[in-house]
């Protein structure tokens, strides 16, 4: 690879690195809220923009599901255009779709939001490697 | 007549229970609804096995046809399904096999395939009908696989059906059209705490029902005491028998191998009857 050409790798590489869309799966529609423990039956999602430092606060419709609620949560992910989450847990279904989107799948640090944040933004997060088999409230 | 044994609980004697009640039987049908871990069979070793496969119907997405409108997804209240980079993804072991989204697509790209989940497996061992209800390994609900086999008896013989533990949608399926429940309970505080899960449940689909005491004492009996505060008729005690548990555990049947056995599950048998058809 020539040096121009590398660079121009770097420069576009750099470019998603600063378009990087965050969710947090939260307790409340605040940046002074908690992390929720659950991903699937989190009331909240906070989408938070590295670039712009904006943060958008979207609704968790597949909180009240009766069974299958990390495969709708995740999908209100895919559609929010995120790029990577940040999450205590994560079912294996919802790990499968978020997969599928190249969803990146991070492990949060505390309960604490803006520590998150900061800890993305360092490249100091871990991708969370456990992936468990659901807890199925739904009792198929 | 259709019984229908349960517990809040594995271990506290379904199996022995049902078993040992089909063994004392003139003739009766024997079916395994513990279809996650079926263990009738080892008692019973049925002869002449009998194999059918259970299949779900389950949708699979035609993509040149797929349009992205998402109708399917919306319709799907098991969220079986997600809408990934222009393709749907059906998630197999969510799904309920409704056929609501191969029904609503308008554009007809939802097709049916037909998914083997189990299998029911017949045979016979002496006086009784063995069969076993098996899910396959990975599968989320052996609900199909229960209403299967519990779809095909009739109303003439005696049927003993054992349930699996607990009081999810697997049990209920298969107490639905029990004409008698038999809950079983050993002598311990969490013996109770279960039996009281599955006395509310058979209470919710308003089942007669009655209890057997397994591994009884003379000690302070928590399970005997909730039978006596919710006037709970106790068929049988099973005693707490060195002897009894040695033959179970190398999958002997009690009834076929020992003369008192028999009696005390005849008379169980006997008084169900009487309860149902009195």
């Amino acid at each position: 690879m020539g040096l121009i050409e590398a660079m121009s790798v770097v420069k576009i590489y750099k470019g998603r690195i600063e378009e990087m869309k965050i969710a947090i799966p939260v307790e409340d529609k605040a940046m002074e809220s908690r992390v929720c423990i659950s991903f699937g039956r989190t009331p909240f999602f906070l989408i938070y923009d590295t670039e712009t430092n904006s943060s958008v606060f979207l609704e968790n419709s597949a909180a009240g599901s009766q069974g299958g609620a990390g495969i709708k949560a995740a999908q209100i992910i895919v559609d929010s255009g995120a790029n990577a989450i940040i999450t205590p847990r994560c079912g294996e279904n919802a790990a499968a779709v978020l997969k599928a989107a190249n969803i990146k799948l991070y492990k949060t640090v505390n309960d604490i939001i803006a520590d998150n944040i900061k800890a993305f933004n360092e490249g100091t997060l871990s991708l969370l490697n456990e992936i468990h088999a659901g807890f199925h409230g739904g009792h198929l | 007549m259709k019984i229908a044994v349960l517990s809040g609980k594995g271990g506290a004697g379904k199996t022995l229970v049902a078993v040992n009640m089909a063994a004392a039987s003139k003739n009766a049908v024997y079916i395994d609804c513990d279809v996650e871990e079926p263990n009738g069979h080892l008692f019973f070793k049925p002869e002449g096995l009998y194999t059918q496969n259970v299949v779900v119907k389950t949708p699979e997405l035609n993509p040149s046809k797929c349009n992205g409108c998402r109708k399917c997804i919306d319709f799907c209240r098991f969220n079986a399904l997600a809408y990934i980079g222009e393709k749907i993804k059906v998630f197999d072991e969510v799904c309920h096999s409704c056929g609501g989204c191969i029904l609503l697509c308008p554009q007809k790209a939802m097709l049916e395939r037909d998914r083997v989940i189990g299998r029911i497996e017949t045979g016979i061992s002496h006086n009784v009908k063995v069969i076993t209800g098996i899910l396959n390994t990975g599968e989320a609900s052996g609900v199909p696989i229960i209403r299967r086999m519990l779809d095909s008896i009739s109303e003439e013989d005696t049927f003993i059906i054992d349930c699996p533990p607990g009081s999810a949608c697997v049990v209920m399926e298969s107490i639905k059209d029990a004409d008698f429940c038999i809950l079983v309970a050993e002598s311990t505080i969490f013996g109770a705490h279960n039996l009281a899960m599955v006395y509310e449940l058979v209470g919710l689909f308003d089942k007669p029902f009655a209890a057997v005491l397994n591994k009884y004492t003379d000690d302070d009996n928590p399970s005997e005491l909730f039978c006596s505060k919710k006037h709970i008729p106790v068929l049988a005690k099973i005693p707490f028998d060195k002897e009894l548990g040695e033959l179970n555990s190398n999958a002997i049947i009690a009834v076929r191998e020992k003369r008192e056995y028999k009696l005390l599950f005849e008379e169980l048998l006997a008084k169900v009857y009487q309860e149902v058809r009195p």
